[in-house]
This record gives C-alpha cells, sequence and structure tokens, in this order.
C-alpha cells in the first residue's frame, strides 16, 4: 500500500515533468480537452438552466392543483369531440364550493374561478401589451404560491365587490413604473382604472412558458363588469393530501357530473388537468434536448479524448528505452501501467480545469450580456466537469498505458 | 585491508544455472544465441564475460538479470527457481537483488542524479526520506557527494556512470551486472570506473561484468569466454596469469 503511494506520488511528478518539458505538444493536446469540457460545461448550464425554469414554470401551476377545463392539457388527435363541449363557466366554483361543503372528508379544499383575456395596460405615458388579465376571487392565493413584493392580494372584501383593485406581475411592474412605486397608483385597462394593491414577486420565464411576471389579477367581479365577452375561464380546485390526487380527482369528476346534470351514460363533457399531465408532456422533450445537447458536445470531448490518447501512444513510443529501464530498476507493469495512466489523467485534468475556469468566465459573461439565458452554474457541474475529465484521462490513456507496461523489457532496452 | 590483486575468498552460490539455451525465431531461421550454458556464481565473486560479437554475451546477461526468460534449461537465483516467477516476482528480484549498469547508463534525462537513484527505492517501497538520506550515502560513496542534483547532460560521461552505478548499488543487491561499462568511455576515464568496481569487489560485492577489451577483463578474478553461445572456457583467477592469446 505504502509502496503504491509511492509509486503514485512518483507517477505524478514525472507527468508534471513530462508536460513541462513538452510544453508545446501538451499545451495543444489539452487544448482539446479544454475545448471539449468547455462544450460540455456550458451545455451543462443550459440543460441546468432549462431544467430550473421549466420546474419554476410548472410550480405555478402547482402540484396539489386539479383544473377543470374545457380542453384537455395534452395533443388531441379528435379535436372536433372538444370543440362542440359546454364552456366552463366561473359560476361552476360556487356550485362546486357548497357540495365540498356538503361532503363529508372531501379530499377537495376549495374551487377557484379563474377567468382571462390579453389586454394592453397603461399608466402615464408607459403602456404594455398583451398583458394576461386574470379575473379571479380572494381564495385565487390558496391554490397558487404568488408573492408579493410589495402591498398584498386582494382580500375577500373587494373580492365580492369586485373593486377596481389590480395585483400585477413583476416584469409589468418594471414596464410601468421604472422609476416611481406602483402602489396605491391607477393603471388603465380597456379604458378603466384599476387601483394597483399589489406587486408580485419576480418569478423568472422559461423559454415563453407561463410566468406571473407578465400578468396582472383582478378581482372576477370587475373582471366580469368589463371584460367578460371573450373570456376564457376554467375552474382551479384544490386538493386537501397532494399523495391522494387521483381519489380527489374522481371525486372531482363525480361533483363536476353532477354540476353539469349528466346522466351515466353519457361521457365527460370536461377534462380534469393536473400539473403532472403537463410535466409528462415536456419532460421527454425536457429530456431529448438534455440528451441530444450532451450527446454532440461530447463529440468534441471526445476529438480531445483521443488526442489524449494519440500523444500517450507518442509518449510510450519515444520512452520505450526508458521504460525497459525502469523495468531493469524493479518497476512492475502495474507501476508503467499506473505512471502513464497518471500521465493521460493529469493532462485531462488539468485541461478540465481550465476549460472549467473559461466556461465559467462564459457563463458569467451570458448572464451579464443576456440575463434571460437559461443558464445555471452548479457545483454538481464542476464535479461532473471534474469526474468526466478524470475518467477521460483514464480512458484513453488505457490502451497506450496498457502497452506501455507489456513491453518486453529486453526488447524495450534495444530499443533506439 | 587486502590487496588490490588479491582474490577474495568466495561465498555460497548466488547463480546457478544449467544448460541455458535461448533461441530467436525469425521468420524461417532460427538464431541460437545461446546453445546450452552452465554457470556457478557465488557471492563476492568479480567475473567477466568475453566473446566476440554476437557469441550471446549480452543475451546471457538479460538472462542472469532476469529481464529475459531461457527457451530450455534451469536457472537458480539464490536457490530459487526463476521459471517458476511470476512477472511480479521478477520485478522484485530485479529490483532488490540485482544491480544493473548499462553501457549507455540509461539515466533518466529530466532526472537529477539523486532522483535517479533513488528510484529503485521507490519501487522498492522505501519512505521519502529515507530514500533520499541512502540516495545521497550511495551518490557520496561513489565520489559524486558533490553533484547530486546535476541532470545527466550537466555530467560527464565518466560521472554518468557513476550514477549508475550507484543506481544500481542503491538497494544492496546481490550482483551488479555490467554490460560493457566502459564501452562509452575514454580509456581513463574507463579505468577510473574499473578503480570502482575494484573497490565494490574489495567491499564483498559480487560483479559480473560484460566486456570484449582484455584491459578491463584483466580486473576480473574470473573469466568466462564465449563462441557462439556456448562456453569455450572458464578460468578462475586473473585472466594475466593465462599466457594463451584469446581470439577475438
Ligand atoms: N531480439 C532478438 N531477435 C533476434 N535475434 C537476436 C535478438 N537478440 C539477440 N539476437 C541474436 O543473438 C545473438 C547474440 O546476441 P547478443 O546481443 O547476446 O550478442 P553479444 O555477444 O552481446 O554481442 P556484442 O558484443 O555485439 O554486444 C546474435 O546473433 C543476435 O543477432
Ligand atoms: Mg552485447
Amino acid at each position: 500500500m505504502k509502496r503504491f503511494l509511492y509509486e503514485l506520488g512518483e507517477s505524478w511528478k514525472i507527468a508534471a515533468a513530462q508536460m513541462r518539458s513538452n510544453l508545446t505538444r501538451s499545451t495543444l493536446t489539452a487544448l482539446g480537452v479544454i475545448i471539449g469540457i468547455i462544450a460540455v460545461t456550458l451545455m451543462g448550464t443550459a440543460v441546468n438552466g432549462i431544467s430550473i425554469g421549466f420546474d419554476k414554470s410548472m410550480a405555478v401551476l402547482g402540484d396539489d392543483v386539479l383544473y377543470v377545463t374545457q380542453w384537455p392539457w395534452k395533443p388531441v388527435d379528435d379535436w372536433w369531440n372538444y370543440r362542440d363541449r359546454k364552456k366552463i363557466k366561473t359560476e361552476y366554483a360556487e356550485t362546486l364550493n357548497r357540495m365540498i361543503a356538503a361532503t363529508p372528508n372531501s379530499n377537495l379544499v376549495v374551487a377557484v374561478p379563474t377567468s382571462n383575456f390579453m389586454r394592453s395596460i397603461k399608466y402615464g405615458g408607459n403602456q404594455v401589451n398583451n398583458v394576461f388579465v386574470l379575473g379571479t376571487t380572494s381564495d385565487f392565493i390558496i391554490t397558487s404560491t404568488i408573492d408579493c413584493t410589495a402591498g398584498r392580494f386582494f382580500n375577500e372584501l373587494e373580492s365580492r365587490d369586485g373593486a377596481n383593485v389590480v395585483v400585477i406581475g413583476y416584469d409589468v411592474a418594471d414596464a410601468l413604473f421604472p422609476s416611481e412605486n406602483p402602489i396605491d397608483k391607477s393603471v388603465l385597462i380597456n379604458g378603466q382604472l384599476f387601483k394597483v394593491i399589489g406587486v408580485n414577486t419576480r418569478q423568472g420565464t422559461f423559454l415563453g412558458l407561463f410566468s406571473w411576471d407578465s400578468m396582472v389579477a383582478m378581482p372576477l367581479g370587475a373582471f366580469n363588469k368589463y371584460f367578460s365577452a371573450k373570456s376564457e375561464s376554467d375552474v382551479r380546485v384544490k386538493v386537501k393530501d397532494k399523495t391522494r390526487l387521483a381519489d380527489a380527482k374522481d371525486e372531482l369528476i363525480g361533483l363536476m357530473r353532477r354540476v353539469r346534470g349528466l346522466p351515466p351514460e353519457k361521457k365527460d363533457d370536461f377534462s380534469i388537468n393536473e400539473q403532472q399531465a403537463f410535466k409528462s408532456t415536456l419532460d421527454p422533450v425536457k429530456n431529448s434536448i438534455a440528451i441530444a445537447g450532451l450527446f454532440i458536445t461530447g463529440l468534441s470531448l471526445f476529438v480531445g479524448a483521443i488526442g489524449i490518447m494519440n500523444i500517450t501512444f507518442v509518449s510510450v513510443k519515444e520512452r520505450t528505452k526508458e521504460i525497459g529501464t525502469r523495468k531493469a530498476l524493479g518497476a512492475r507493469r502495474r507501476t508503467i501501467l499506473l505512471q502513464f495512466l497518471i500521465e493521460s489523467t493529469a493532462l485531462c485534468l488539468l485541461g478540465g480545469f481550465i476549460g472549467l475556469v473559461l466556461a465559467f468566465l462564459m457563463c458569467f459573461l451570458i448572464g451579464k450580456a443576456a440575463p434571460s439565458f437559461p443558464i445555471h452554474f452548479s457545483l454538481g457541474l464542476v464535479m461532473a466537469s471534474v469526474i468526466v475529465s478524470a475518467m477521460t484521462g483514464l480512458v484513453s490513456g488505457f490502451a497506450p498505458a496498457w502497452s506501455a507496461s507489456r513491453l518486453d523489457p529486453v526488447a524495450a532496452l534495444r530499443y533506439e | 585491508m587486502e590487496t588490490r590483486n588479491s582474490i577474495r575468498p568466495p561465498g555460497p552460490v548466488v547463480i546457478d544455472i544449467e544448460n541455458i539455451t535461448k533461441e530467436y525465431v525469425m521468420g524461417e531461421e532460427v538464431v541460437r544465441a545461446l546453445r546450452g550454458v552452465s554457470l556457478q556464481i557465488r557471492r563476492n565473486e568479480y567475473l567477466a564475460i568475453m566473446g566476440p560479437s554476437g557469441s550471446g554475451k549480452s543475451t546471457l546477461m538479460n538472462m542472469l538479470g532476469c529481464l529475459d526468460t531461457p527457451s530450455a534449461g534451469r536457472y537458480e537465483f539464490n536457490g530459487k527457481n526463476v521459471a517458476e516467477m511470476d512477472d511480479d516476482e521478477l520485478a522484485a528480484v530485479r529490483n532488490r537483488e540485482i544491480g544493473f549498469v548499462f553501457q549507455t547508463f540509461n539515466l533518466l534525462p529530466r532526472s537529477t542524479s539523486l532522483r535517479n537513484v533513488e528510484l529503485p527505492l521507490i519501487y522498492a517501497g522505501i519512505n521519502p526520506d529515507r530514500r533520499v538520506e541512502r540516495a545521497a550515502q550511495v551518490l557520496a560513496d561513489v565520489g559524486l557527494g558533490d553533484r547530486i542534483h546535476h541532470k545527466p547532460n550537466e555530467l560527464s560521461g565518466g560521472q554518468r556512470q557513476r550514477v549508475a552505478i550507484a543506481r544500481a548499488l542503491v538497494n544492496g543487491p546481490s550482483i551488479i551486472l555490467a554490460d560493457e561499462p566502459t564501452g562509452n568511455l575514454d580509456s581513463k576515464t574507463g579505468e577510473e570506473i574499473m578503480e570502482l568496481f575494484e573497490n565494490l569487489y574489495q567491499h564483498g560485492n559480487t560483479i559480473i561484468l560484460v566486456t570484449h577489451e582484455r584491459d578491463i577483463a584483466a580486473h576480473a578474478r574470473r573469466t568466462v569466454h564465449l563462441r557462439d553461445g556456448l562456453i569455450e572456457m572458464d578460468h578462475v583467477g586473473f585472466i594475466a596469469e593465462l599466457d594463451m592469446p584469446l581470439a577475438r
């Protein structure tokens, strides 16, 4: 064991000396690995960023909320079967809430109606177009994890009265009030004045998926007064125990059939959706992006690995006589194998470190230049890069190191 | 203290080979480098192997040094059958029991004298402090106490060979094998190296050297003559006692 450690130490020294004495060659070879690691690491940060953005957007939907909608949240081939379904009305929420209250041990907590519409919104000289305007009740905060950086969400009283108040998303606030406090200011939506009572905490967007940052919410009463025509509505229902989502779903289907007054032989004419359904359609997309990206960038690392393998073969060839001498002095096969493996690994690790540092700088610059670009540097990624470069060194150095360890000492000593 | 020309009483048998052959197959042709060599070498012998070029001297030397294995025949080193040793055991024998000195020195070009001499100690698993101490000591013994941090290209040929000899000695081997150790040196430097071997012999080391120079062989206390892979003559005593001029 001790002997192994000494040999290991000796191998590192040799590797370092070898790199120093063949500086140009080592640098050029390491360059392949550097580029490979930069590519893989940058792709890793992007995959990371995409995944985080994706999860954030998913979190908006909530994992304990069921959505009652006309269309299911998945691609359908028979769209005509859904087209003629009756629309989901916001009033269903009230009916559902009464039913939930009347059901002992219900798995459902509360039903919240939402209606939405795209509108532009103005304050002073500033205007934001295509803002997602949401009409809902004060119970909305029960179903959604929505925080306010300033102010508050509207309360039950404002909700019931349909007061002209709005809670605005972070980006909306930023665009309308670049230098002012938005709270208590009045904004213009569809020719009506609404008082801002809250600003949402920044959530961040991801590949154009839905985000709170670009929406505004107001009491359903106010919404219906001004925007009811052509608006899309659905009802979201909070579940008591998310581990029993299926039970809750069955219960909700039953309730909705009663609401719609469907006889038993008729099929459901509504859809119950959950975050999971959305996830399972998007996850494969996310995974394919990750796999394809890492595979393509992995190829550049592979080219780097071939460079390392090549240079190690050259190194073995050049030092055949030295290998013979070492064997004559008592180096075992294992010792020689280790020596060349360490050499290739050291080279790869060096390349890996440099690549990692450069990738980190690039990430930093990209983050500065394009903050919305989804990249995320993590410690796990650093560790993965180091491990990948070490593995690259071991794998690409193995064949040459093996051939060195198998050299016949006499033939090696005779080699000129 | 014994005199320069004394023959020290040999100890127990270190090397015992019997009917060793070595054949190289090169396509159609079979080269028979050794054709049945038997030899016993005892501790603290000083043996020169002579013979014309191609007679099998180096082949025999590699065999004795456990670098090569015979095609047939028996080889016992310190009473152990070499044929039964595996690769690691052979490496261990080379490391601890055999000290090689090469005609071309074979030092690691980018390492200092000290690091070169340390190498066999590393392979023997000696700890770093003892390693440096021992390597420096042996370098001082061969007269290079002030050259331990020099690299081979900063040393003369004779000094390089001294480093190589220090490296061969550092693990306290049973035998020192030197294949034409003076072959790359001028005669004066060669004579100095032979002085060093004489000294080692007087201190109880076992020395086997290959040479085709009679002047070099003249230092040995026993001479083995090879011809065409066979021992032509095995003379115990100084070669000078022999008035028969040996064919080159
Ligand atoms: N690897 C090999 N393959 C084929 N033939 C070999 C090999 N090694 C040695 N020989 C042959 O074996 C014979 C003995 O070679 P060896 O090197 O032992 O001679 P030598 O006595 O040391 O000669 P020199 O004085 O020139 O060094 C020669 O004929 C040589 O050609
Ligand atoms: Mg020879």
